[in-house]
C-alpha cells in the first residue's frame, strides 16, 4: 500500500505477538484446563448424574407413553394455561401433523430436553434475578456476564462444555441452559425493579419483613414480566436444541443436523416446521397464561 | 382511644450523602437555597418541634415542597431523620432497631397514601387484611375483622372486586379500611384525599370525622388544602420550606396568622365555618333575651339560628347551659368578613 512507503513498519502492519508465543499460551491454557477437568472428573460426574437421570426419565416417559396419552395431557395443560379453545385446537392440529410426518418420537425427545432445560433455567434464573433486583452491585456484576452469554456465538461455548462434560445429552442440556437462562434472569430482575415504589412503601409502612415484601408484593407484581422471561427461555431453548445436536442431543435437532450434512432439503424443513409448531404452541399457551395473570389490572372502572 | 401523643423534637432532615455534616450550618442560618447551591444537599426539614395530642387529629399543612410528606414519613421512619427525636410512649422511634421498628409499624401505626398504594393483584378484602397478614393473624380472624371495616367505610358488596375495578374514592375507602383494620393507635394520612374529586373529598372527610368521634385515634393528616385542614384539624401546623411557621388551632390560625404567607392563605377561607361563637362574643349583659347558642357553635350556625328565630341577638351558653356572653348579627358579620391583609394595613398606615 502506498501509505506504507513512508509510515514506520510498526504502524503499518499490526505488531501481533509472535505466533510462537500465542501457540505456547494456548497450549498452556488448554492443557491446564484439560488437566483441571481430568482432576475433577469424579466430581463433575456426581454433579451431572442427577441431570442425566432426570433427563432420561422424562425422555423415557415421553417416548414410551402412548401418543394419545401424551397428547391428552398436553391438551389439558395447554387448555388450563390458556383457557382458549383456539390455542387448544391449534395444538391438536400441530401435534397430529407432526405425528403424520413420522416425527412423533423425535419431537418427544426434543420436548423432554426443552422441558428439563426450561425448569433448570427457572430454578437458576429466578433466584439470580431476585438477587440482582435487590442489589445494584450484584446487578453490576451479573449484567456483563449475561451480555457475554448472550452474544458469545453458541458454537464457542460448546467447546468448554464439551471439554468439561464430554459428548452427550447432558452437555447438550447444559449448553441449552446457558443459552436460555439470560432472559429469565434479566426479566425477573426487571420485573421486580419495576414494581411501583408506592406499593413497596405501603408494604414497608405496614411493617413487612424483606421476605414478606418479596413474596406478597414483589414476586406477584413482577409475575407477568417473569412469565415473559419463561416464554423467552422456552423459545431460546427450542432454538438451541438444534445447535446442541452437534454435541449429541437427539430429537428434531439431530435430524436437522443430518439434513444439513446430507442436503436432505425436505427432511430438514419437516423437522424445522415441527420445531416451529411446538414453539408456537408453547409461546401462545405461556403468553395466554401470562395475560391471565394480569387480569386484575384490566381497568373496568375508568 | 389512643393514650399516647407523638412528640416531635428538633427534627432535621437534610437529603444527601453527608447531610449530618451540614446540620450545624443550617442551625447557624444557612437557607435551603444556599445549602443546595453550595453543597448540593437538600434541606427537607428544619428544626421541627410539634406535639401531636393523643386522640386528636393533627393536620400538617403546606404546599408542595414544604416537607410535609417528609415529615409524616418520619413518624413511622420510612425516612431516616438526620437528627432529632420522634417520641411515642416514651420511646424515640428514631433510635429503634430494625426489629422494634417493624413491630412498631405493625402494631402502632397504619398509613393511608395519596395514590392509594393498594396491591393490584389482591381483592378488596385481601387488601384490607394486608396489615393483619403481615402480623401473622390467621385468615379466618383477619377476614372477619376486615369485613367489619369494609362495611364501616361503606364498601359492602365490593369485597371481591379488584382495586382497578373501583373509582378513586372507593379505592381510598379501601385504603382507609386497610389502615383501620390494623387497629393501630396512630393513623397516618399522607394527602389521603388530595387525589379525590371535591365532593368525594368532603364525603371522605365526613367518614373520617365520624369514625374519629368513635375511635379517637392519634391521627396525623397531611394536606395542601387549608379548608380541609380547618375542617379536620384539632391542631394545625403550617409548614413552609421545611419549617413550621405557625401551629395552633384552626381558629388561632385564621384569627391571627403569623405572617403574610399564612395571611394570604387565610384570606380565601370561609371564616364563618371556622370561628366559634365564644371567640367573638361580647360580655354577657344580664338580659336574657334572644336564642341560646353553644359556645363552640360556628358563626355560620349562629347566624342561621338567630335569623331563623327572627331575632338579632343570641345568648352564648357554656356546656352547662349557663350564659357566658352574647352575640349579635353585626358582630357576626364583622367577624365573618375577611379583614384587610397585613400588607393592606401597612399601605394604609404609610
Amino acid at each position: 500500500m502506498a501509505s506504507c512507503d513512508f509510515l514506520p513498519g510498526v504502524l503499518c502492519k499490526f505488531p501481533a505477538m509472535s505466533d510462537q508465543y500465542i501457540r505456547d499460551a494456548r497450549k498452556v491454557i488448554d492443557d491446564g484446563f484439560k488437566g483441571l477437568v481430568r482432576e475433577y472428573a469424579g466430581l463433575i460426574d456426581v454433579v451431572t448424574q442427577p441431570l442425566q437421570w432426570f433427563l432420561n426419565y422424562l425422555e423415557r416417559l415421553f417416548t414410551s407413553s402412548p401418543w394419545i396419552v401424551v397428547l391428552a395431557v398436553m391438551l389439558v395443560i395447554v387448555y388450563f394455561a390458556s383457557r382458549s379453545m383456539r390455542i387448544t385446537i391449534g395444538t391438536v392440529v400441530g401435534m397430529l401433523l407432526i405425528g403424520v410426518m413420522g416425527l412423533w418420537a423425535d419431537t418427544m425427545v426434543t420436548l423432554a430436553i426443552v422441558t428439563v432445560a426450561t425448569l433448570i433455567a427457572i430454578v437458576i434464573g429466578l433466584p439470580i434475578g431476585i438477587l440482582m433486583a435487590r442489589s445494584d452491585r450484584i446487578q453490576g456484576a451479573v449484567n456483563p456476564i449475561l451480555d457475554v452469554m448472550q452474544t458469545l456465538p453458541s458454537f464457542v461455548y460448546l467447546i468448554p462444555v464439551v471439554v468439561i462434560f464430554g459428548i452427550g445429552k447432558v452437555p447438550g442440556l447444559i449448553a441449552v441452559v446457558i443459552y436460555a437462562v439470560p432472559p429469565m434472569i434479566r426479566l425477573t430482575n426487571l420485573g421486580i425493579r419495576l414494581v411501583d415504589a408506592e406499593v413497596l412503601e405501603a408494604a414497608d409502612a405496614f411493617g413487612s419483613s424483606p421476605g414478606q415484601k418479596l413474596w406478597n408484593v414483589q414476586i406477584p407484581l413482577a409475575l407477568p414480566t417473569i412469565m415473559a422471561g419463561i416464554n423467552q427461555t422456552i423459545m431460546m431453548s427450542l432454538a438451541m436444541v438444534v445447535v446442541a445436536s452437534m454435541v449429541g442431543v437427539g430429537g428434531l435437532g439431530k435430524n436437522t443436523l443430518q439434513a444439513i450434512n446430507n442436503q436432505f432439503f425436505t427432511f430438514g424443513f419437516m423437522n424445522g416446521f415441527a420445531l416451529v409448531a411446538i414453539a408456537i404452541i408453547f409461546d401462545r399457551a405461556s403468553q395466554a397464561f401470562g395475560k391471565r395473570l394480569q387480569k386484575h389490572s384490566e381497568v373496568v372502572h375508568g | 382511644m389512643a393514650s399516647h401523643g407523638i412528640e416531635i423534637r428538633n427534627l432535621y432532615k437534610i437529603f444527601g450523602p453527608r447531610g449530618r455534616d451540614y446540620v450545624e450550618s443550617v442551625k447557624a442560618g444557612m437557607t435551603k437555597a444556599e445549602l443546595n447551591e453550595k453543597h448540593g444537599h437538600v434541606l427537607g426539614l428544619k428544626d421541627i418541634s410539634i406535639s401531636m395530642p393523643a386522640g386528636g387529629i393533627t393536620v400538617v399543612m403546606g404546599l408542595s415542597g414544604s416537607g410535609k410528606s417528609t415529615l409524616i414519613r418520619h413518624i413511622n421512619r420510612l425516612i431516616e431523620p438526620t437528627i432529632g427525636e420522634v417520641v411515642y410512649d416514651g420511646t424515640d422511634i428514631c433510635r429503634m432497631n430494625e426489629k422494634d421498628l417493624r413491630e412498631f409499624r405493625r402494631h402502632k401505626t397504619a398509613m393511608v397514601f395519596q395514590k392509594f398504594a393498594l396491591l393490584p393483584h389482591r381483592t378488596v378484602i385481601e387488601n384490607t387484611v394486608y396489615g393483619l397478614d403481615i402480623q401473622g393473624v390467621p385468615r379466618a380472624e383477619s377476614t372477619r375483622r376486615g369485613r367489619y371495616w369494609i362495611e364501616r367505610v361503606g364498601l359492602s358488596g365490593f369485597e371481591n372486586h379488584y382495586p382497578n375495578q373501583l373509582s378513586g374514592g372507593m379505592q381510598q375507602r379501601v385504603g382507609l379500611a386497610r389502615a383501620l383494620t390494623n387497629d393501630a393507635d396512630i393513623l397516618l394520612m399522607d394527602e389521603a384525599y388530595s387525589a379525590l374529586d371535591p365532593l368525594i373529598r368532603v364525603d371522605m372527610q365526613t367518614v373520617l370525622l365520624d369514625l374519629q368521634a368513635e375511635l379517637k385515634k392519634t391521627v396525623v393528616f397531611i394536606t395542601h388544602d387549608l379548608d380541609e385542614a380547618l375542617r379536620l384539624g384539632d391542631k394545625i401546623a403550617i409548614l413552609r420550606d421545611g419549617k413550621v411557621i405557625q401551629q395552633g388551632t384552626g381558629q388561632e390560625i385564621v384569627l391571627s396568622p403569623a405572617d403574610d404567607y399564612i395571611t394570604a392563605f387565610v384570606k380565601e377561607v370561609n371564616r364563618g365555618r371556622v370561628i366559634q361563637a365564644r371567640t367573638v362574643m361580647r360580655p354577657f349583659d344580664g338580659i336574657m333575651d334572644g336564642v341560646r347558642l353553644a359556645a363552640n357553635a360556628t358563626l355560620e350556625t349562629a347566624a342561621k339560628q338567630i335569623t331563623e328565630a327572627g331575632q338579632s341577638r343570641a345568648i352564648v351558653a357554656d356546656e352547662n347551659g349557663a350564659p357566658v356572653g352574647l352575640l349579635d348579627l353585626p358582630t357576626i358579620i364583622a367577624a365573618m368578613v375577611t379583614p384587610a391583609s397585613h400588607s393592606a394595613e401597612k399601605m394604609a398606615a404609610e
